[in-house]
């Protein structure tokens, strides 16, 4: 009896620090959901959600803080995601909130005058340039979030939106034509 | 269905699915490839080939030789672009070109002088290049696949970490309805095709080389064996079913190995070429030209249908006058075949490595589809897919927008072929929607990978911030930290003993104006207000007070 007893809480024991070390060992430091949530946000790191950047947002959306519709960039293709990740309904784009198309920043460069406000603006590190010299953005690298046009102090930079070109043309979704039918 | 063996030829094995369809080739069979004359102006597109556009290196002004190379090629899969004829550049921008969106792209459009002066060519002696010269030299030459896919060759005539591939297939099925342009071009000029066919063969390593025929071509098939005539080179007759020009299908046909999916047909040790790309390889390497003209069908609703000889470059509405116009009635130019070639929005469009044919339609021919209705799961698309593939299943994913699901499907093996299209009994136009689905997901990706190098590049920045505040943070302590040790002021500093003085007789001063403060402002008052205060402190310290208040 007393021997089962000492073999069965021995075993209890031995598990049990097992357990604990592997909890200690292999601890996820951060929530798993977050870097989740962080994959379908688009990195515009533009703030329209109201915190600064998408890491921030995705923190708040999985600590229950924010609500999934506050991401303009990613639209509502984005909204779709993060519903179906975290289980709940997808609903229309946050009130004040407008997707745009997407657009890079242009700096019109006869009046850039090299403060480099638009560069310590850039959350990216889209924009090349040194006090004084002329700046330019590499579209490319550009996200379109739009914190770089409102530092500017002679309002050179504009926002242009990205042409279709061959490069980049999609297929359109197949539509009946209507004059088929009539 | 099976197909006796003879004693010449290999079992063919025949691929699922496929359809037969009439083949309409005679129409423009009928005359033998004609030159197309020398034209004032020609378009040359600088994405000609699948890939990184050429950049390129003329400007308006310059003048140029037939052969000279006016696009040089951008990164690794690209290809170099060259001048039709001599003549002056008038401008290097966005024109129209033969692709389904119907959008411009950028072009070098050359005036000719009307001289057709040449660059010296440069034949290769490929016997002694070693192969991965002979791939570069290709590569600024232009070479790109004249199938359809203009893939650039040089890559594909690249054994890589295999060393070498064991067999060669030349591609002259032309399975597609109404194009005779292979058929054209094995038919006459059959031994430069099996020479391009030898060096391909030397680059790859190749054991064997096989050409796969259909067999609705009897002349080709013919021309081509007297071609072979004293080489290995086999060639085989194919039941003309469409896709039997598919590469996967073709490799299946010829030599029983199935290419496993998301593969290529070199995972199976097979490589496969279009016979315009061997005999456009043999002009490149035995007389040095570069790619500036390729065979074109035109045909359908013309006047003269037939092949032409056309340079790369040529307006499409040039290419249809020579072929005598387009006949009254006509409804629409294809550039390719019916099953996989699209609309052609604009005739000012240049012919280009892609382009093989030009269709004009007519409503005898090419009726407008009827409505599509709803799917019935009747699997007839399934029977026909020469992949394999679900089509029904691959349809109603991509119209639900789930590309999860499609590419669970093996969406990416579908060749676009037109088969299932052809067979819906309801007429759903599936290709549409699965080209839809693949364009989509590829857009996705490219997002996604801006995305990811956004947040790459943005979390850097982070850091980089992060660091540059504590490294100043350091900075500063250790300023201050050289400060204290010598000493507020420094040494150097002449007025420093005056400064310290003044210093510290302002300390002093403070100090004793501290010391010397009364603990009761009670010195500028009179007499009977002092005695007052007094009686009225000792009250307070004393208990009862001696003195009655007044």
């Amino acid at each position: 009896m007393l021997s089962a007893i000492l073999v069965m809480s021995g075993i209890a024991l031995v598990l049990g620090g097992v357990l604990g070390w592997a909890a200690i060992r292999f601890r996820v430091e951060e929530d798993p959901l977050v870097d989740k949530i962080d994959a379908i946000l688009p990195q515009t790191q533009c703030g329209q959600c109201g915190y600064p950047g998408c890491r921030p947002y995705a923190e708040a959306i999985a600590k229950g803080e924010a609500d999934i519709n506050r991401c303009p960039p990613g639209g509502e293709e984005g909204i779709r995601q993060l519903a179906e990740l975290l289980g709940v309904e997808p609903k229309p784009l946050g009130e004040g909130l407008v997707h745009k198309p997407k657009s890079v920043a242009v700096i019109d460069e006869r009046l850039c005058i090299g403060c480099t406000l638009c560069i310590q603006a850039c959350p990216v590190d889209a924009i090349v340039g040194a006090a004084k010299q002329m700046h330019t953005v590499v579209p490319e690298l550009c996200t379109g979030c739009e914190l770089c046009v409102a530092p500017c102090p002679v309002d050179c930079i504009r926002m242009e939106v990205i042409k279709e070109d061959i490069s980049n043309w999609k297929w359109r979704y197949p539509v009946v034509s209507l004059t088929a039918l009539a | 269905m099976r197909f006796a063996p003879t004693p010449d030829e290999p079992r063919l094995t025949p691929f699922p699915g496929g359809i037969r369809l009439p083949a309409h080739k005679e129409v423009s069979t009928q005359r033998p490839i004609a030159a197309l004359p020398l034209l004032p102006l020609y378009v040359v597109p600088l994405r000609q080939h699948i890939g990184e556009p050429a950049r390129p290196i003329v400007q308006a002004g310059d003048r140029v030789l037939r052969g000279q190379m006016i696009g040089r090629p951008e990164g690794y899969v690209s290809v170099g672009v060259h001048a039709p004829t001599s003549g002056r550049v008038l401008a290097v921008e966005p024109r129209p070109v033969p692709h389904p969106s119907g959008l411009a792209d950028l072009c070098v459009v050359i005036e000719a002088d009307g001289e057709d002066r040449a660059v010296e060519p440069t034949p290769l002696d490929w016997h002694v290049m070693d192969a991965s010269s002979l791939r570069n030299r290709l590569r600024e030459m232009g070479l790109a696949g004249l199938g359809g896919a203009v893939f650039p060759s040089f890559i594909k005539l690249n054994p890589g970490a295999r060393r070498s591939i064991p067999i060669l297939i030349l591609n002259g099925a032309e399975c597609e309805p109404w194009i005779t342009c292979d058929d054209l071009l094995m038919r006459q000029r059959a031994s430069e095709i099996l020479l391009g066919a030898q060096i391909m063969r030397h680059m790859l390593g190749a054991q064997q080389v096989l050409v796969g025929i259909e067999d609705n071509k009897p002349q080709a098939i013919a021309s081509m064996m007297e071609a072979a005539i004293g080489s290995d080179i086999r060639v085989v007759a194919v039941p003309s079913i469409y896709p039997a020009g598919g590469g996967k299908q073709l490799t299946y046909l010829l030599t029983g190995r199935e290419t496993p999916a998301h593969g290529l047909t070199t995972d199976v040790g097979v490589q496969v070429f279009n016979v315009g790309t061997a005999y456009a390889l043999y002009r490149a390497v035995v007389h040095g030209e570069p790619l500036t003209s390729r065979i074109v069908t035109v045909t359908g609703h013309v006047a003269a249908p037939g092949n032409f000889e056309v340079r790369l470059g040529t307006p499409i509405a040039d290419l249809l006058a020579a072929a005598g116009g387009e006949l009254t009635g006509a409804t629409g130019r294809v550039i390719g075949g019916p099953m996989m070639g699209f609309e052609l929005k604009d005739t000012a469009a240049p012919v280009t490595k892609a382009v093989n044919c030009v269709l004009v339609k007519d409503a005898v021919h090419f009726p407008p589809p009827p409505p599509a209705l709803p799917c019935i799961r009747c699997g007839a698309c399934a029977r026909a897919c020469p992949m394999r593939l679900s089509p029904h299943e691959l349809y109603w994913y991509a119209r639900h927008r789930d590309f999860g699901k499609t590419q669970a499907l093996n969406l990416f093996d579908c060749i676009e072929c037109g088969c299932c299209s052809y067979v819906c009994p309801s007429h759903i136009p599936l290709v549409d929607y699965y080209r839809f689905a693949k364009s989509e997901i590829w857009a996705r990706e490219r997002e996604k990978k801006a995305a990811d190098e956004a947040r790459a590049r943005h979390e850097f920045r982070l850091q980089r911030l992060e660091r540059e505040k504590q490294e100043k943070a350091e900075r500063l302590a250790k300023k201050a930290a050289e400060r204290l040790e010598s000493g507020a002021v420094s040494a150097q500093d002449p007025d420093a003993e005056r400064k310290r003085a003044i210093l510290a007789a302002a300390i002093e001063k403070a100090r004793k104006a501290k010391e010397g403060v009364q603990p009761r402002n009670v010195d500028d008052l009179p007499e009977a207000v002092r005695k007052e205060i007094a009686s009225i402190d000792a009250r307070r310290t004393g208990g009862n007070g001696a003195d009655p208040t007044p």
